[in-house]
């Protein structure tokens, strides 16, 4: 790396908004990540970022926003996969199979029309892969004004939806719905799954959905904790790959920079990696006090 | 003149997958009684805790809270699942766990209030539970975790608790010390008990009156009354007889042509 950082880096206004929006998007996949994996949803998320991806080359054909299109994709996708049957457990896989297959062939359809429009892979890589720098500041508005909607809907629902995730036979014998909070939380994740998608890519946007939360609850004691956690991790692993990205330019003397999505997916994986192993070194030293045991002197997060 | 009783379940049928699971079931369950509803593997008990709770459509018949028809999600009931598997990685510790007892069901920005952890610390503390109350739910034993699913049941006070199966995966002295926890709530905290068991023996010294299912059908009353020889074999439809052998129990299936007495002789199949 030039020194340690290129120089003026920070007064660069496309790295700003790449950072501003790294942070939105890494908050709120680390938020609705938790509650993703505390449910098992890992791969409904994942199939949603292949349902994004056709929703943002679809709106790219169309010429539309491809923020809209990644979350309406995702959208779409979501109350696909309900009606079929994703609240079911058995049922699940195959919801999510279906809905998987179907989207990642129309993905592959508009993809295929957009190079005929085109003479470059430009749209298909920034579909694919992300393009944070390419992103205008005028976006911004409306990735923070969803980020909160999100935010704020996981806050009002976090109480059933995470008494739904413990035990769906507790939960619905108290009188929560599972099948709304269940609609409910899928619609939040297909937005997330949008928003991120923005930033490293329809297809990658699973490993910020899903990598920074399973790190955080491998050593979290508590939901807050854990929650706080993850977005930590988030953040970091996307700023620290858009400052890799940016100096990459200077690396091998070509004046082409590496992309940003490649950076924050190894920092996505080192975290875990890195996370994973304080876990086992924790309940080494734990495991003389007993099973699950904490002495009140040792304590992280 | 005496008001209505807590539970009542009136002429209740119930079908699964179109399939008639249980059929005419009566009984009754006053505030205090501890209860057993005992029957075999299949034979119906979580369907009808699942009636109980709101959970199943009835084909026919009653169920009457204090004389009004239950809805679901009563906060008179509390209920004990048959077995939740706790992962462990879940990142909630068992004061919160049990704090979810009283608003787990609700929607809003509101914080939790002072209040509510010292109900709960008091519930944990009536259940024995306080030594691991920050422990996370997932690095709990069998006879922990069964505890913290009581105290999450009982933090909203309810009237009536139903358990299913809370002893089934529990050695024999984590079962007893449950059995005698439940019997302590019963008598401190008023709250009735029904608690599904295959096995009634554990739960003789404790119980008020039993609910009995095979069959499809269901008879109740005191243990006196319900575990004899005529009142199962009907419930079977073919002959049982009931042994009492050092204060215990044991029904076994009989044969047809007998009296029972050839048990002995004619090694026969245990039911309970």
């Amino acid at each position: 790396m030039h020194v340690l950082l290129e120089p003026g880096l920070f007064s660069n206004d496309t790295v700003r908004t790449a950072l501003v929006l790294g942070a939105l998007v890494s908050i709120v996949s680390g938020v609705v990540g938790v509650f993703t994996v505390l449910r098992g949803q890992s791969f409904a998320g994942h199939a949603l970022t292949d349902v994004a991806t056709a929703g943002g080359a679809g709106a790219s054909l169309a010429a539309l926003s491809p923020l809209a299109g990644f979350i309406g994709g995702g959208v779409i996708g979501a109350g696909a996969m309900d009606a079929i049957g994703v609240q079911r457990v058995k049922d699940r896989d195959v919801a999510t199979g279906v809905v998987l297959g179907a989207a990642t062939g129309l993905s592959a359809l508009f993809l295929y029309l957009i190079t005929l429009q085109t003479t470059t892979t430009g749209s298909t890589q920034s579909i694919l892969f992300g393009s944070v720098f390419t992103v205008e500041p005028s976006t911004l508005p409306d990735v923070l004004v969803l980020t909160a909607l999100v935010l704020v809907g996981l806050a009002v629902i976090r109480r059933p939806l995470l008494m739904s995730s413990i035990s769906p036979e507790l939960a619905a014998a108290r009188g929560v719905r599972l099948r709304a909070v269940g609609i409910v939380f899928m619609v939040m994740l297909a937005v997330a799954v949008g928003l991120s998608a923005i930033v490293i890519g329809s297809i990658l946007s699973t490993a910020l959905l899903i990598g920074p939360p399973a790190s955080a609850l491998r050593v979290s004691t508590r939901l807050s904790r854990a929650l706080l956690l993850a977005c930590a991790l988030g953040v970091a692993a996307t700023w620290l790959g858009i400052v890799f990205a940016y100096d990459s330019y200077y690396w091998f003397g070509s004046g082409r920079g590496l992309p940003v999505s490649f950076f924050v997916v190894v920092d996505v994986l080192a975290e875990f990696v890195l996370v994973s192993l304080v876990a086992r070194r924790r309940r080494r030293l734990l495991a003389p006090f007993g099973r699950g045991a904490r002495p009140d002197h040792v304590g992280w997060i | 003149m005496a008001g209505p009783d807590l539970l009542e379940v009136v002429d209740v049928d119930v079908a699964l997958s179109g399939r008639m699971v249980l059929h005419d079931v009566n009984f009754r369950i006053d505030h205090g009684e501890f209860t057993g509803l005992i029957g075999s593997n299949g034979a119906g008990k979580t369907t009808l805790l699942r009636v109980l709770l709101g959970l199943q459509e009835v084909v026919r018949g009653r169920v009457l809270i204090h004389g009004e028809p239950m809805t679901r999600s009563n906060s008179s009931v509390g209920y004990v699942p048959q077995k939740v598997l706790f992962e462990t990685d879940v990142p909630v510790r068992v004061r919160d766990f049990v704090a979810l007892g009283i608003d787990g069901h609700r929607f809003g920005l509101a914080r939790r209030t002072r209040q509510t952890y010292e109900l709960v610390d008091e519930i944990l503390d009536s259940v024995e539970a306080t030594p691991f109350a920050n422990r996370r739910i997932g690095s709990l034993s069998g006879g922990e975790q069964q505890r913290v699913l009581i105290a999450h049941a009982l933090v909203s006070k309810p009237e009536l608790l139903l358990l299913d199966e809370p002893l089934a995966n529990l050695d024999p002295g984590s079962a007893q010390e449950i059995i005698q926890l439940l019997h302590s709530v019963v008598a401190n905290q008023h709250v009735a008990i029904l608690l599904s068991a295959h096995e009634m023996n554990p739960l003789l010294p404790v119980m008020d009156r039993v609910v009995y299912v095979a069959n499809g059908r269901v008879a109740s009353g005191t243990t006196d009354e319900v575990v004899q020889p005529g009142v199962l074999s009907s419930l079977y439809g073919h002959h049982v007889d009931v042994l009492r052998v050092h204060g215990r129990v044991l029904v076994v299936a009989g044969d047809d042509d007998h009296d029972g007495s050839h048990v002995a002789d004619h090694p026969a199949l245990v039911i309970e």
